[in-house]
């Protein structure tokens, strides 16, 4: 719950403790804003401003989601940049990269621009994603130099995975000297088959045709092997297996330049969230067994992978009252997304600033992007954070256009108390 | 004496459904057995009941095994049959349930392709809901009839030693006869080219072995599935000849082994494929026991969702309401 209004000019955040992910230092003290930027708080009259009672809390750089579907253009009945906007905000998000497989595709330099943009006065910034190839078809190369131009931060054909290794081996090398990374959406479509859910003793139980972990893993070997022949940028999303987490370790070992993300659903669920057949709980990759949720946790914990990216899949209510085999793949995840890394990293040992670097410097790291300084005169780019806060995530939580997730009624630690970006701020109540 | 209930709302799987009840469905399936050796087969058990069968796959076999259950409870039966062309036109479940909703039917028999579909309808319906066979998940009646048959053939399950032969990855009959079997004590393997074998399958509880010849001399029975010719076509399987020889219950096999050992097949059958047309209609099958069990067990299921209600004074399911 909470409302996403302008922020006011002034702003005093109280009695909270700083931290700063560039810097990884923390340090008690009172933070003002005014007009929009990182001020002295003495700079501001106390009378006046906006007080928001941080005892307890944690002030940090907003988050960067670096996966998202937003769906514009095309599918603005499940969301909008606007609307995704509002829930990447409501979710502490301040920076989201989103993914091209809207209809049309973004997959040229007009694309890009639109997305820009329509995106130019919204709460959150938006950096597109491009497409790999044009239309996402995996048969030819789209123009990656046009769109790099353009603004776009990354490339991808995310939904559908570039199943040709050639084509793939022809995008490393053509954008190796760009900088940016090249982000396959790891499974074998062959060995997915029609699988609708992760392939174990529940998928045996429920008759229900089974994804095998090794669909993912053989195609992020795959895709390893062609960084490393190439030493171009690849980065691997949604990481959801043992075996993949093992392979990425191993070929970081070997020096090559990899980046990879997990998702909070991986982080936080199984497989037994399919139980019930809900069709909010089928996603691609999909929820892995208590072994591999364990092994990916871990992998964050270690620095395997490299962030946490929500892979926020919105899709209609029609689209998910289907049934399991039709429905389609996909979870809405930003506003939740804290809420469950927090929460189950927390249980794994890591602290809230570990997992604070995981949505901040680990992301802008993966995509090269510069965290605005926590510096008097900089713009407020900032997250409140209730650490210790215990809370149940309802619908009254979801900004979205869409609500399809398996994760209402599940408790959290760790809450979003309020975000400040671009002239507007998220508080919670 | 009262009679003995079931803790059941619907019949959706046997995964889950406990030994007492199982054991219940299974005598009362006996009793009605006996009505419909009667000259006079039907009771008026479930007067004013409808039942509607709703079936979005051809199945001629179950649904009639379960209309004639129906009309021997004297419920009123209503059928809907739909091939899976009314699905791919967008007549998802959600129309299905609200309809269902509509019609204040007592209960819905459903055959539906995809697994879980009938649980998704008994959470929105208010009907009490059959699963007459959901994709490759469930097909909890035939799980009970083949049980049935089984209890007749040797007065017990437990300890019972029961191959199923196979492709289990696609079967909803063998994820039921596993259930079942399982929770009554039955030791249960199954056998079947590897490829065909989910890889989990031991997590429920059963052995594996690829070896037929094996499986037939440990067995007291076994329960012969339908090889899909679609598998043939998709290449999955090489040759009938392949499977006949590795995987087919012939009389050569059978004359191999000194057991009796008892065949049972849910149907339809693939004669020369699976199993020989001698096996089929030699002594050792209760496969006609089968088709009669299954009228009788399905009759039982119905009686124990829809009928003890009103035996126990409790109000009907939908009174007439005023207008
Ligand atoms: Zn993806």
């Amino acid at each position: 719950m909470g409302t996403i209004t302008a922020l006011p000019r002034e702003v005093l955040i109280k009695g909270g403790m700083l931290y700063d992910p560039i810097t990884r230092e923390s340090r008690k003290g009172d933070v003002a804003i005014k007009n929009g930027r990182l001020t002295e708080p003495g700079e501001i009259g106390a009378d006046k401003a906006k007080v928001i009672d941080a005892r307890g809390c944690i002030i940090t750089h907003g988050f960067i989601d670096i996966h998202a579907h937003f769906r514009e253009p095309g599918r603005e009945d499940k969301e909008t940049l606007a609307t995704g906007s509002q829930a990447a905000l409501a979710g502490g998000f301040t920076r989201v990269c989103v993914m091209p497989n809207t209809d049309p595709p973004i997959d040229g330099p007009e694309g890009v621009r639109f997305i820009l943009e329509r995106s130019e006065d919204l709460p959150v910034a938006i950096h597109p994603v491009g497409a790999v190839t044009k239309g996402q078809r995996g048969k030819e190369l789209a123009e990656l130099l046009e769109m790099k131009a353009a603004g776009a931060v990354a490339f991808s054909d995310d939904g559908e995975p570039v199943q040709d290794g050639q084509m793939l081996r022809r995008a490393l090398y053509y954008t190796r000297d760009l900088g940016v990374p090249v982000i396959n959406h790891a499974e074998d479509v062959r060995l997915r088959a029609g699988g609708v859910m992760n392939e174990g003793a529940l998928s045996t139980r429920l008759g229900l045709p089974g994804n095998p972990a090794l669909a993912e893993a053989s195609m992020i070997y795959r895709d390893l092997l062609l960084a490393e022949d190439t030493g171009s940028r690849l980065h691997v999303p949604h990481v959801s297996t043992a075996l993949s987490v093992d392979l990425v370790r191993h070929f970081k070992e070997r020096g090559v330049t990899i980046t990879a993300e997990a998702s909070p659903h991986h982080l936080g669920l199984t497989d037994e969230a399919v139980r019930d057949f809900d069709t909010h709980a089928k996603v691609a990759p999909p929820l892995r067994s208590e072994g591999d949720r364990q092994a990916v946790a871990g992998g964050l914990r270690d620095g395997t992978l490299d962030c946490i990216a929500t892979d926020h899949a919105p899709h209609t209510v029609e689209d998910k009252e289907q049934d399991l085999i039709q429905a389609p793949f996909g979870m809405i995840g930003l506003e939740s997304a804290f809420g469950m890394a927090h929460t189950t990293l927390g249980q794994m040992g890591l602290s809230t600033e570990q997992v604070i670097d995981l949505l901040t410097s680990g992301p802008a790291r993966v995509m090269g992007l510069e965290l605005t300084p926590l510096e008097p005169g900089e713009t407020a780019e900032l997250v409140v954070l209730a650490p210790d806060e215990e809370w149940t995530f309802t619908r009254e939580d979801i900004h979205s256009r869409s609500r399809n997730t398996p994760m209402l009624g599940m408790t959290f630690t760790g809450r979003v108390r309020a975000t400040i970006s671009r002239g507007s701020w998220f508080t919670c109540r | 004496m009262s009679e003995p209930t079931v803790s059941l709302r619907h019949l959706l799987g046997l995964e889950g459904v406990s030994a007492q009840d199982i054991q219940v469905l299974l005598e009362t399936g006996f009793s009605f057995r006996e009505v419909l050796e009667r000259p006079i087969k039907k009771v008026p058990t479930l007067t004013g009941i409808s039942v509607v069968n709703l079936f979005f796959e051809g199945s001629t076999r179950t649904r009639i095994s379960f209309e004639l259950a129906e009309k021997r409870l004297s419920a009123d039966v209503t059928n809907f049959s739909a091939g899976a062309s009314s699905l791919s036109k967008g007549e998802g479940l959600k129309d299905t349930i609200q309809n269902i909703h509509a019609m204040k039917m007592d209960a819905v028999v459903m055959r539906h392709p995809v697994p879980g579909s009938t649980w998704q309808l008994s959470q929105f319906v208010d009907a009490v809901v059959i699963n007459a066979g959901d994709g490759t998940h469930e097909h909890p009646t035939q799980g009970l009839l083949d049980m049935m048959s089984l209890q007749e053939k040797f007065g017990r399950l437990k300890g019972l030693k029961v191959g199923i032969i196979g492709d289990i990855a696609h079967s909803r009959v063998a994820r039921s006869n596993i259930f079942g079997l399982i929770t009554m004590g039955a030791e249960v393997t199954v056998c079947g080219p590897g490829h065909l074998i989910p890889p989990y399958i031991g997590e429920l509880g059963v052995a594996v072995n690829g070896d037929i010849d094996e499986v037939l001399t440990w067995a007291d029975a076994v329960n012969v599935l339908r090889i899909q010719r679609e598998r043939m076509a998709d290449g999955i399987i090489p040759s009938v000849r392949e499977y006949r020889s590795r995987f087919g219950i012939t009389n050569e096999r059978l004359a191999r082994h000194r057991k009796e050992v008892v065949i049972l097949h849910p149907g339809p059958m693939n004669r020369g494929v699976e199993i020989d047309s001698d096996v089929a209609d030699g002594d050792q099958a209760v496969i006609l026991d089968q088709v009669l069990n299954g009228v009788a067990v399905r009759m039982s299921v119905l009686f124990h969702l829809l009928g003890p209600r009103e035996s126990e004074g409790e109000p009907p399911l939908h009174p007439e309401e005023e207008t």
